[in-house]
């Protein structure tokens, strides 16, 4: 059954039907409406949980690998400047390896001060060692924090991973999105065993320094769990399908890209624009398609070569900036399809709110095909 | 020394802090204290680094390591973790000076504004030892550290070392207290009561270095109970934020501490400095002021 | 050995390093003028001062690193510290 909400609240929603012990987050917009339904959730005694009010992001990160470590499944959300805040305990995290899940209601990055949407923040951390999933509506945030659980607590993974879903575009939004029941999540999510754990009975000694003898295999042993999430990711997302019938057993989703000459890539909510764009350029004869990558890490880099394959012209829309070095999902894909003789062309899009319109992506599609990219779209020179 | 169980070593032999360490003597009187029911959270720092090169871990007990300036934090999720699961461990942070009184307030703010059922052990070592002796906010007035030199221009560390008991008193916590390892009954004593006494509760524990305060290894102790004899360190108890009991002496003058260190050594040589000198007296005088420490005639030692 | 996931590892490890090899001043204990305080065991560092079924004490020479320390606080002098025979 649909149901009419906000993105917010379905996401705090399924948090709850996730059965969290410990919830840790401290309030920054557009993550707010989430962890304030969790908390009036927790007051309401709907979700048995201690809600930890932290005095800030950093201690919000560091309360959940206490708790993660003591055995507890955990929870947060932040965003921007708050998970910038997170950085030291994001790689902390990913290499003490708990299995900690963290939504990320995307936004920028400053200065200057934006509160608005891009993918800055989230990509920003892409070599923390966090899964990084990318939702493309509300529907798919909610379902995505549900195999994040599976795929993070996997005894063969063992890793932190971020829902991201963009701020205010999808967070403030109201979706009709199908809710599993508490009844369904709990058969399709078991409740959480830790693979090991603080505990005087059994004492290990957690997150030890380790000499150049050692850090370099426990980097490789991280790097490796991050590459098998793949499969893992796939089997949880396959066993969703068949329980909810909405598929997710794949890491890169085509849309009409069968016989496209140009190919746009990109992730979360501007998939939507992109599609209805293609749809439009379809009818007007152009052979676009759309490849939406959903697990920006691990990099599903052979997938998209795959998904690719036979493509010429590729765009690469770019919702954040590694200044001085171009987009960074950009700069991937190249990597990803070096030697396919496919142009790519990077677009550096949407940054702090800026609206991306369909007519937008028909002119991306047209400077590629053109041959310009590498660049900024959109920019308003007459304020330069 | 009937109060403290021999045999049972849950801080093992085997680390690598230098030999005489006063943080060393810490751990393990601190596992004495809280036996086996308990979990550590530890901040990056000298014992962290000389106690647990992986895999070898001194800790018999578990212990959790994140980094230099969360272990409040961690602790905090730890213990709200363990309320869950309704586990009895008990919730003991170890943290340095430097990361008690400097990089990690906001997380020990926080912590004990909440109230969490932990307890937090500062050893207090008055300096960056771990990255090479650098000043931190507990580095006493008039000593030398590697941020802080000694020179022509400059005496030294020329402020005051702060307040932390006052400050977490001042949060509500239930019991602070500072102790040393001169008194190692005295310590595990105070441990026993923090661990045993519900909220969050504050020990800072007086550990020489002599290799950061420069003095000879055996010195350690001799040197931990010169501080509460000239009155620079005040061995003092706060319930509910008042300060119920502190340990008399007869005080020596603080010259007599200051002369056996190198950290001191600028303020005899090449001259004297008479005026640091009587201003780090002062500075023991209004201890003693303010703790009434001094044994007055016709009254003994408490 | 495997690595153990996430840099953990249980007790007893250390005991791997033996520190005695570090030092230059060793500590000779003598057992007819202790008084059986236990001092020395209680304050030293390594936790290496044991009793002996005696009552009194002695250094495991393995890892005791010879800060001096107990010499230092034995009240009956009992415990001097000897130049490293090597």
């Amino acid at each position: 059954m649909l149901e009419f909400m906000e993105g917010s609240h379905a996401v705090a929603e399924i948090v709850k039907r996730c059965r969290p012990q410990v919830i840790a987050a401290y309030p920054i917009t557009p993550q707010t409406h989430i962890v304030e339904d969790l908390a009036q959730m927790v007051a309401n005694c709907e979700l048995d949980a201690e809600y930890i009010t932290v005095e800030s992001e950093f201690s919000a990160l560091s309360a959940c690998l206490g708790a993660s470590a003591a055995g507890s499944r955990v929870y947060s959300a932040t965003t921007s400047q708050g998970l910038a805040l997170m950085f030291e305990v994001c790689f902390n995290v990913a290499g003490m390896r708990q299995p900690i899940v963290m939504t990320i209601a995307n936004r920028s990055l400053g200065a200057p001060l934006s509160i608005w949407n891009d993918q800055q923040d989230s990509i920003s951390l892409r070599d923390s060692g966090w899964l990084q999933f990318y939702a493309e509506d509300n529907q798919e945030a909610v379902d995505l924090h549900m195999i994040a659980y599976k795929v993070c607590e996997d005894h063969d993974i063992l890793l932190p991973a971020f829902v991201c879903f963009d701020g205010f575009i999808l967070s403030h939004t109201y979706e009709p999105v199908a809710l599993p029941s508490q009844e369904e999540v709990d058969a399709y999510l078991p409740a959480f065993t830790p693979y090991q754990r603080l505990d005087a009975e059994k004492p290990l000694s957690f997150g030890m320094y380790a000499t150049p003898e050692y850090y370099t295999e426990f980097r490789y042993e991280t790097d490796q769990a991050l590459y098998r999430a793949k499969e893992s990711f796939i089997k949880a997302g396959r066993e969703f399908g068949e329980q909810f019938g909405r598929d997710y057993s794949t890491l890169v989703e085509g849309y009409r890209l069968e016989d496209a000459d140009t190919a746009l890539v990109a992730m979360g909510s501007i998939c939507g624009t992109v599609k209805d764009a293609i749809d439009e350029m379809r009818d007007a004869g152009k052979k676009v398609g759309l490849l939406k990558i959903r697990t920006y890490r691990p990099f599903p880099a052979p997938e998209i070569a795959d998904a690719l394959k036979g493509v010429s012209t590729v765009a690469v829309l770019d919702k954040n900036i590694s200044l001085g070095g171009g987009g960074a999902v950009g700069t991937e894909v190249k990597a990803a399809l070096y030697g396919s003789g496919a142009a790519v062309y990077d677009y550096i899009i949407a940054l702090g709110g800026r609206d991306v319109r369909k007519r937008d992506i028909a002119a991306v599609v047209d400077l590629a095909e053109k041959g310009k990219g590498d660049m900024f779209y959109g920019l308003r020179t007459e304020v330069l | 020394m009937a109060e403290v169980e021999q045999g049972c070593e849950l801080f093992s032999a085997g680390h690598r802090a230098c030999g005489g360490c006063g943080p060393a003597l810490a751990a393990r009187l601190l596992l004495k204290a809280t036996g086996k029911n308990v979990i550590i959270a530890a901040s990056t720092g000298c014992m962290e680094v000389f106690s647990t090169p992986y895999p070898e871990t001194a800790w018999g007990v578990p212990w959790i390591h994140s980094l230099f300036e969360n272990v409040a934090a961690v602790a905090s999720g730890i213990e709200a973790s363990l309320k869950r699961q309704g586990r009895s461990e008990k919730v003991v942070c170890i943290a340095g000076d430097g990361a008690t009184f400097d990089i990690g307030v906001l997380c020990i703010s926080g912590a004990f504004e909440r109230g969490h059922d932990i307890t937090y052990i500062c050893y207090d070592n008055e300096a960056y030892m771990n990255t090479g002796i650098q000043r931190s906010g507990a580095t006493p007035y008039g000593a030398s550290t590697t941020t802080s030199p000694a020179g022509k221009c400059s005496s030294g560390n020329l402020l005051p070392k702060k307040d932390m008991p006052g400050i977490l008193a001042a949060h509500g916590a239930p019991y602070v207290a500072t102790a040393s390892i001169a008194y190692p009954n005295d310590f595990v004593q105070k441990v026993e009561r923090a661990i045993n006494t519900p909220g969050p509760c504050y020990i800072q524990v007086h550990t020489p270095c002599c290799t950061g305060w420069g003095f000879e290894s055996g010195e350690t102790l001799a040197m931990a109970k010169l501080a509460i004899d000239t009155g620079l360190w005040v061995n003092y108890e706060m319930v509910d934020g008042k300060v119920v009991k502190a340990k008399k002496v007869r005080r020596k003058p603080v010259e007599e501490y200051l002369a056996k260190q190198k950290r001191f050594r600028h303020l005899f040589k090449p001259a004297r400095r008479d005026d640091v000198i009587a201003n780090i007296q002062a500075v023991a005088d209004a201890n003693a002021e303010r703790f009434g420490i001094d044994i007055k005639a016709k009254e003994s030692s408490e | 050995m495997a690595l153990r996931v996430g840099c953990a590892a249980p007790p007893g490890r250390a005991l791997d390093n033996k520190t005695g090899a570090w030092r230059v001043f060793k500590p000779v204990f003598d057992p007819e003028t202790c008084s059986r305080c236990g001092m020395c065991a209680m304050v030293c560092p390594e936790g290496c001062v044991h009793e002996t079924e005696e009552g009194t004490f002695e250094p495991d020479l393995d890892y005791c690193k010879g800060c001096g320390i107990c010499e230092e606080v034995c009240p009956k002098k009992s415990i001097r510290m000897e130049k490293e025979e090597k």
